[in-house]
């Protein structure tokens, strides 16, 4: 079940396949939806729904049973039935001025890649204005100036790969902070990039020599393409050259043909596309279906000091990714983050990027729904993987604690909490298995996990 | 002659630009559509792929950018989103703040340096030492060390700026001709009074030209500086501008960089000329 799915709705599907039953799948099923084109309902409407759906799924937890339930009265009749005994209006009122934040005027610093659209979109589309805070997003030229800025305190909050702020908070690479992560940014959305001449090489098995380029050491996109690769018999570390460049000196680079290829964020590789220099290889999901990338991550000295600021902060982010996971809004977010006070890029290549129509560098058009998702639970599962890869390629050396820092590091906890009061639907458990390539990963076995891969570093 | 060689100067000048222009036009002149796609496909895919568009901006389309950015230089679209002549205000003012500040340092130091032999051979190895260092190179030490990232940039101007100044300055005052220090002593010019109305003018071209050099390597860095830290300033909008692989805008602010590193040059000329004397 997904997190943003309406409870009120009796006809909704709880195993595969769309409500309605005229699609094959929920993503089917919601590009026809968008295509309807339905009026946006108003803010407070918005707030009802949420605290009525809240209130529905308390009395109901079971689904099977607030179905039969909807079925005999109706939802009409249910929402009336609801309000009759439990305050809707002052729960509404509640939920919208929770404790007032501590400060209201907050930097938060972002990269400038689609991965950051719910941090970039809160601003112009006033997701933080809602949550009674005045947010100023700062570009920001790299993720060593970014994380430095973060930990100088200079932001408050800032947009992170997934794996920084588990090395920041393990001290890889800069000085040991404890840092947290309350949301997810962004899931898929990468794509492996591979210079024109090479549009006859798809197998990766010919790869050998060729050199690519990740963003940083530590980001997934290094351990997606290291697995990628290794799969495919080829040893990241002596068989390829791997180069960490800045995303957007990707595409320069491609150009000049210094690198051949690159698993990169997007709007970076349709951008190498947009401008006929490489070809899409390779979506990211194709690797890993809802895998994440990007996280917001602030210190924990903030959350400490400030815990009313970042309750409101990750509720604006929570807002605005849950606004940004439905397709029919993507076009719109698209035309709100491409000016050059935020992305700064076409919006064509915004557009192809959001909505997963896009051209694919061949002279074919794809689509793919899924291409980039949001869905802003930190699954402290997701943390273990990073977590396993990190030793499998040698960042972390001797023995890891993978639950204790999982769950120090992806607060899970809170942001279940959080989502609750929203009226969202979050997760039981923090953990999920996954499957990475077709192999499956289990969370209470990190070790054997890490174990079974063949191509590794030596330690 | 004079005039005529400054006339023939200026035309040849002006030929060389239209030259330089003319073959930048050619070059980037756009070819014809490279191969047939699908209308549907082309929609999606920029103007170097559909239409054979050269990466390379020509001059007509960075001069047409350029009017635009220059008929509207003081916009403000948010903070990451400024107008040209913002940009340049904040990078002058940055460079202004770390350059008087070099210059409140270095020239007390090289004087008092310049006037003892001593202190000036001991103090040699660490400047010989600081001096080549890269600005940038201090840029990841600053940023951890002051934990602010405007005032790092500053530091960092501060820091490559002050030794051209302070190696003059020790130089022109160590040099100042040994007869006028020595009449100075005979009529028994104190110390102090020695400094500023023998040693000071003696020394002024010497020390403006160190403050020329620096003004100028100040300028250099800026730039990288910016590139580096972010948010504001000239070397920001290239950045930004990057970002989007934007070549025409970036371009412009090469353009711009030149003339106001030129402007800034010719301040400091201007002054050293004031003080130059004839012997």
């Amino acid at each position: 079940m997904s997190t943003f799915d309406n409870p009120f709705d009796p006809d909704r599907n709880l195993r595969a396949g769309c409500a309605c039953g005229q699609h094959r799948s929920v993503a089917e099923h919601e590009q026809a939806a968008a295509l309807r084109c339905e009026p946006v309902e108003s803010e407070e409407k918005r707030y009802e729904g949420v605290v009525a759906s809240a209130v529905m799924r308390a009395m109901f937890p079971q689904d099977v049973a607030r179905r039969a339930f909807l079925k005999s009265v109706g939802a009409s009749t249910a929402l009336a039935a609801l309000s009759q005994f439990f305050p809707l209006k002052t729960a509404t009122e509640v939920f919208a001025q929770t404790g007032a934040p501590e400060k209201k005027d907050l930097k938060v610093g972002f990269i400038p890649i689609t991965c950051a659209t719910p941090i970039i979109m809160a601003a112009p589309m006033g997701f933080y204005a809602k949550h009674g805070l005045n947010v100023e997003v700062v570009k920001t030229a790299g993720w060593a100036v970014i994380r430095d800025k973060t930990i100088n305190k200079e932001y408050d909050a800032a947009h992170m790969l997934a794996p920084m702020p588990i090395a920041i908070s393990l001290g890889l690479g800069a000085n040991a902070i404890p840092f947290a992560v309350p949301a997810i940014e962004n899931i898929n959305g990468q794509g492996i990039v591979l210079a024109t001449k090479h549009k006859d090489k798809r197998d990766p098995k010919d790869w050998k020599g060729l050199k690519f380029a990740i963003p940083f050491d530590y980001s997934m996109h290094n351990y997606l393409l290291r697995y990628y690769l290794a799969e495919a018999g080829l040893d990241p570390d002596t068989d390829v050259q791997l180069r960490s460049v800045p995303p957007p000196e990707m595409v320069a680079n491609l150009r000049a043909d210094n690198i051949d290829g690159f698993l990169a964020p997007d709007n970076i590789c349709q951008r190498a596309i947009y401008d006929g220099v490489g070809f899409m290889h390779l979506l990211s999901k194709e690797i890993w279906d809802g895998h994440p990338c990007c996280s917001f991550a602030a210190s924990k000295e903030f959350i400490t000091s400030a815990p009313n600021s970042f309750a409101a902060l990750t509720r604006a982010i929570v807002d605005a990714t849950a606004y940004a996971s439905k397709a029919e809004n993507r076009k719109q977010i698209a035309e709100a983050i491409a000016p050059a006070n935020y992305i700064n890029a076409p919006v064509t290549v915004l557009e192809q990027v959001l909505t997963g129509t896009y051209a694919d560098g061949l002279g074919g058009v794809k689509t793919d729904a899924k291409r980039v998702d949001f869905d802003p639970f930190p699954w402290q599962s997701f943390a273990v993987w990073m977590l396993t890869q990190m030793k499998r390629w040698g960042q972390i050396k001797g023995d890891v604690d993978y639950k204790a820092v999982a769950e120090q590091v992806y607060l899970a906890t809170d942001t279940k909490k959080l989502m609750t009061e929203m009226g969202l639907s979050p997760p039981a458990s923090a953990y999920k298995s996954f499957a990475v390539m077709g192999k499956t990963f289990d969370p209470a076995k990190p070790e054997d996990y890490l174990a079974s891969f063949k191509i590794r570093k030596a330690s | 002659m004079n005039t005529s060689l400054r006339l023939r100067a200026g035309l040849v000048s002006i030929a060389l630009l239209a030259a330089f222009l003319g073959i930048w036009h050619l070059a980037t002149r756009s070819t014809a559509p490279v191969t047939t796609m699908s209308p549907e496909y082309a929609k999606l895919m920029g103007l170097t792929a559909t239409q054979g568009k050269s990466a390379m901006p020509g001059p007509l389309d960075v001069g047409a950018k350029l009017w635009e950015h220059l008929k509207r230089p003081f916009y403000d679209n948010g903070p990451n989103d400024k107008g040209l002549g913002i940009q340049l205000g904040y990078s002058i003012a940055r460079v202004g703040t770390g350059y008087l500040l070099a210059v409140l340092v270095a020239i007390p130091l090289g004087f008092l340096i310049g006037m003892s032999p001593l202190l000036s051979k001991a103090l040699d190895p660490f400047i010989q030492v600081l001096k080549p260092i890269s600005p940038l190179a201090w840029m990841p030490l600053a940023l951890y060390t002051i934990k602010d990232s405007s005032i790092s940039a500053i530091f960092v101007i501060f820091i490559c700026s002050i030794w051209p100044m302070l190696l003059n300055t020790v130089f022109g005052v160590a040099s100042v001709r040994k007869e006028w220090v020595n009449v100075a002593r005979t009529l028994e010019v104190g110390t102090v009074r020695r400094a500023f109305t023998v040693i000071l003018p003696a020394a002024a071209p010497t020390i403006l030209t160190g403050m020329r050099i620096s003004i100028g390597i100040a300028w250099l860095v800026i730039v990288a500086a910016e590139m580096l830290v972010g948010g504001t300033g000239i070397g920001y909008f290239v950045w930004n501008e990057w970002n989007n692989l934007s070549i025409t805008n970036v371009i412009i602010a090469i353009l711009l960089i030149g003339v106001v590193g030129m402007l800034l040059d010719q301040i400091l000329a201007r002054f050293t000329r004031m003080v130059t004397f004839p012997e």
